[in-house]
């Protein structure tokens, strides 16, 4: 055996132990990674704008029930899971503005299965969704929500029931703007801002991706590609964002996160000063948003 | 344990928190996807959400090794036995979480093909709605077990004082029931 021959035999076993190690090159490029758990108790993933929670009956400005009983509702319901009943409103002190209002409603949050077509039907925006979606039951009883639970508090909030994981500022994005249709069928309908005013937060900033004047600082829309780029594989990130292009974009999506963190601070702080004012003068709360 | 037979005086009642937590950090589920809540039901067990921080992260497809069956899924007729059987297979203390509206209610599925409620099969713990729950639905009802397993009694009752703002008088000879803060059956 020449010298060259024992050369190229100890040359491939040294490439073949460190073939063994390039097997992990995957592992050690995920321990680089930045982490994807999220603790859950302590936070939570930011939700879409979209998303389909639990409902809430609204109210109008003045305090009077948006709800008319008129059971389209229930009527469209797939999953059978609301039951309403209307009752003419007493004449000396009604309850809604229309004739009759909903005497009895209740949903079955074991049969709902969000679909939000009971928005959709709904033509007098009462039955919105919220966002929140933690919540369980350790008895049958629990998930039937009544109007008492379901009708917003006195402050335009829904209410907050103890088995329901509500954060602070999570009741903001309840309202009719999670309606992809508009309340009269118009197939023109773009989002605009024409929704009924509710208590507490007034009228709402128009509906992300509907309408080309969306406010997404308003709105809490957000694109989930941008929060999803950094765990990207390198070949899974789209072309024009990577290099010199994709840095520019980036710093351009970071500076639009800040200026929308920075807002959302600014109003936060604006919505309790106004809360603060409203408690001393004893009106009802304007959402500045 | 057999902890139960014990005259409960402070040593066993020290002992007895102690095995709390240990059971409440340690419950293992048994595998029963049958739908798409399966699906979310993974997720909570991928690195996402994570369960192992619970202590839960082992999935065993073998029921005596179990603590919790997952019902995630709508349950057919023809599931019902099977389900039993592997409830029954477990080993005390067990738990079960009716996971998404077709295990607990059936859901949209109003037919003859499918269970309306898990509960009719196997005693509930505790449900999560949704269609599908989200994987926060589904640790909500994990630490709602867990809070559960704690106290060894049912949390989180529902207030049950008749609301103050009582029903509009009518004179059309139509009694308007009285509200109450909850009701099961449809009224007459």
């Amino acid at each position: 055996m020449t010298l060259v021959d024992q050369v190229t035999r100890v040359g491939a076993q040294v490439r073949s132990q460190l073939r063994f190690f390039l097997g992990f090159k995957l592992t050690f490029e995920h321990l680089g990674r930045p982490r994807v758990t999220r603790q859950y108790p302590d936070e939570k993933r930011p939700k879409p704008p979209r998303l389909h929670g639990r409902h809430v009956l609204g109210r109008y400005e003045d305090g009077m029930e948006k709800c008319i009983g008129c059971e389209l509702c229930a009527g469209v319901c797939p999953a059978d899971c609301i039951y309403v009943r209307g009752l003419d409103n007493p004449p000396d002190h009604p309850v809604s503005p229309g004739e009759r209002y909903g005497y009895v409603y209740e949903i079955n949050y074991l049969r709902c299965i969000h679909c939000d077509l009971c928005v959709e039907a709904c033509p007098t925006e009462a039955i919105t969704e919220s966002k929140l979606f933690e919540f369980s039951f350790t008895n049958r009883a629990d998930a039937i929500y009544t109007k008492n639970e379901l009708l917003v508090g006195d402050d335009g909030r829904p209410k907050q029931l103890p088995w329901e994981d509500w954060r602070p500022g999570e009741d903001r994005f309840t309202s009719g703007w999670m309606r992809a249709t508009s309340p009269s069928g118009s197939a023109a309908y773009e989002g605009l801002v024409q929704w009924s005013g509710d208590l507490g937060y007034g009228i709402r900033a128009p509906e992300g991706g509907q309408s080309g004047r969306r406010d997404d600082e308003a709105t809490g829309n957000f694109l989930l590609r941008d929060s999803l780029e950094a765990h990207l594989l390198a070949e899974d990130i789209p072309f024009e964002h990577r290099g010199v292009r994709g840095k520019l974009w980036r710093a351009r999506m970071a500076a639009r996160r800040r200026k929308a963190r920075a807002a959302a601070r600014a109003r936060q702080r604006a919505r309790e000063r106004a809360g603060r004012a409203a408690e001393e003068t004893g009106q009802p709360r304007r959402d500045v948003a | 344990m057999g902890l139960e037979d014990l005259q409960h005086n402070f040593l066993t009642g020290r002992l007895e928190d102690l095995v709390k937590w240990a059971r409440r950090n340690s419950v293992w589920p048994a595998t029963f996807g049958l739908a798409c809540c399966a699906i979310e039901m993974m997720s909570v067990g991928a690195a996402d959400f994570d369960i192992s921080r619970l202590g839960m992260e082992v999935f065993r497809a073998s029921p005596r090794q179990a603590d919790l069956m997952i019902v995630a899924g709508r349950v057919s007729q023809k599931m019902a036995p099977v389900l039993r059987q592997v409830y029954d297979q477990m080993m005390e203390p067990k738990w079960v979480i009716s996971m998404g509206v077709c295990a607990s209610t059936g859901g949209m599925f109003n037919n003859y093909a499918i269970v309306q409620g898990v509960d009719q099969i196997v005693p509930v713990d505790v449900y999560a709605p949704g269609c599908p729950p989200s994987p926060e639905t589904l640790l909500h009802a994990i630490l709602t077990l867990h809070e559960k397993i704690r106290t060894g009694e049912l949390t989180r009752r529902r207030r049950t004082e008749v609301p103050s703002d009582a029903a509009p008088e009518t004179d059309n000879g139509w009694v308007p029931e009285p509200r109450h803060p909850l009701r099961v059956s449809t009224p007459l």
